[in-house]
């Protein structure tokens, strides 16, 4: 008992958790609403249980996944590699990121059409929003980063008579790191909706193409068991993200404070 | 006298201010340092010490006038130098005997040849043992002492100190005063040592260049006698409280300082 009284909020969320779902399921069969509105979490399992067992959902999902990883790595890898070009070169900021920012300014779900209808329907579309989407958090953070070495550091490895790029390399990047996993820990969660609003506009295959499809039938507890899905699918990248920042970052607290997809 | 490692001849800097004024943070400063000799600089704040220092470091231009560090014009960082500043700015990434090693690293020399001389000088501080340890687990004082390693690693004839003891608390400072003099003794190295407490200029120097505000200059160079090796018991003596109160008594008369 001593030990549950140590950490009371994981006994807690439990609670709040099985509270939460059987008052749902309660007030679904009380006041008889209709499965076409509000499914009970009974049917939404059930959903589930159908959805996964058939590989329906398994196939959808592995689909989609790769749209989210392919599109996060592009746009991340991008965001990073421009991010540094930046950084370097100073006259490459001025001239370059007044551009980047308009293209920012433009709400990437408005293009989304337009690039299915230049890429088409498979999974290259979807990799190109996506890489749209997670791009800027990835850049920002990273040109932030790049300026956050402190001026004693470089005046003190000038005095030891480093080169520029010795102190790019020694001191800013490594600096810039924890700065570029809040950028990249943003891009992977947009990504995923990134790959969704993609799906949504014109797909074959994906768990968006599938929650479509579902909605189209009247089938909420379907919808349900996926967006399930997709919210696991956005916790378990977060985390992934996360355990490779300790790792990389091994020298900062790891940022638990922090909002996610801010 | 043997020819000094530092000479500066009518040492002039000017920064120009964001409004397009003219600030004058060094004018005339003609200063001699022989090999091996500490030489402490006080003064006020905006009286130049820095800004002297960091042009010795070759990190800023002069305006005009000469200077040199072992015969040669300064005009640029030399690898003769080791600097420390009155924050230690490790690289936190970096473990202790890391960290120590950086200015190996920039030199691009070898760091197996090195290491030896590094983990002698950590033990030389009082840190052996924690060559494995990060930045972050180190007191301000254990980092401030990496920081004096490393700027003695690549075995440099001249250290420039900023203020170096500025940052800690007055028992640690005055055992990394007593610590500093007895690497002093024995690496032989010159030192010279920016600070604005009269008491820590004078108790580790041979000579205390006093500097005044506005224009920076040059106001008094005192001679300390006191005798060596020095305790802190010396503090209390009649001989350094005199040297103590006259540089005092000079800020004073010239209105450099409130207390």
């Amino acid at each position: 008992m001593k030990r549950l009284w140590a950490k009371p909020e994981v006994p807690l969320a439990i609670l709040l958790f099985i509270a939460f779902v059987g008052g749902w399921e309660g007030a679904v069969r009380l006041f008889a609403i209709p499965a076409i509105v509000v499914p009970a979490p009974s049917a939404v399992a059930q959903a589930m249980w159908t959805g996964l067992a058939s590989g329906e959902f398994v196939t959808h999902f592995w689909v989609t996944f790769a749209e989210v990883m392919l599109g996060f790595v592009f746009g991340a890898g991008s965001g990073f590699v421009i991010g540094v070009l930046v950084g370097l070169f100073p006259l490459l900021e001025r001239t370059v990121y007044p551009y980047i920012v308009a293209f920012q300014t433009l709400p990437k779900v408005a293009i989304a059409p337009i690039i299915v209808i230049w890429f088409g329907y498979g999974m290259s579309s979807k990799v190109i929003i996506t890489a749209t989407i997670a791009f800027f958090p990835v850049l920002a953070n990273s040109i932030v980063g790049l300026r956050a070495v402190p001026r004693d550091q470089v005046e003190l490895m000038v005095a030891f008579t480093a080169t520029r790029w010795q102190i790019f390399r020694m001191a800013r990047l490594p600096q810039a790191l924890p700065y570029v996993f809040v950028g990249l820990d943003v891009a992977i969660v947009l990504s995923v909706i990134g790959a969704i609003v993609g799906e949504f506009v014109g797909s074959q295959a994906g768990l968006g193409y599938l929650i479509l499809q579902r909605n189209f039938n009247l089938d909420m507890a379907g919808v349900f068991a996926i967006l399930i899905i997709l919210s696991l699918m956005g916790i378990g990248l977060h985390l992934a993200v996360m355990a490779i920042q300790r790792r990389v970052v091994f020298w900062m607290d790891s940022g638990h404070d922090r909002v996610i997809g801010a | 006298m043997p020819q000094p490692l530092i000479s500066t001849r009518a040492l002039n800097k000017i920064y120009r201010t964001q409004t397009g004024e003219d600030v004058v943070a060094l004018r005339d400063v003609s200063l001699d340092i022989a090999p091996g000799a500490f030489v402490t600089v006080v003064g006020p704040s905006g009286c130049g010490k820095s800004t002297l220092l960091k042009i010795l470091a070759g990190i800023l231009a002069r305006s005009s006038g000469e200077v040199s560090l072992a015969g040669r014009p300064i005009d640029g960082p030399s690898r003769n130098v080791g600097v420390v500043f009155q924050a230690p700015v490790l690289l936190p990434w970096r473990n202790v005997l890391q960290n120590v090693l950086l200015p190996i690293d920039i030199q691009r020399l070898k760091r197996a040849d090195h290491e030896g001389r590094a983990r002698a000088l950590l033990k030389l501080v009082g840190l052996a043992g924690f060559e494995n340890k990060y930045p972050s687990e180190l007191s301000g004082g254990m980092q401030q002492r990496v920081g004096i390693t490393r700027a003695l690693v690549h075995d440099p004839d001249l250290l420039l100190m900023d203020e170096p003891f500025g940052a800690l608390d007055a028992m640690t400072r005055e055992s990394m005063n007593l610590e500093l003099l007895r690497i002093w003794e024995e690496s032989r190295k010159t030192v010279m040592l920016v600070t604005h407490s009269i008491p820590e200029a004078v108790f580790l120097a041979d000579k205390v260049v006093v500097m005044s505000p506005r224009p920076g200059r040059i106001s008094e160079i005192i001679d300390v006698d006191l005798p060596r090796p020095r305790d802190l018991g010396m503090m209390v003596t009649p001989r350094f409280g005199a040297h103590v109160a006259a540089i005092r008594a000079h800020f004073q008369s010239l209105g450099a300082l409130d207390a």
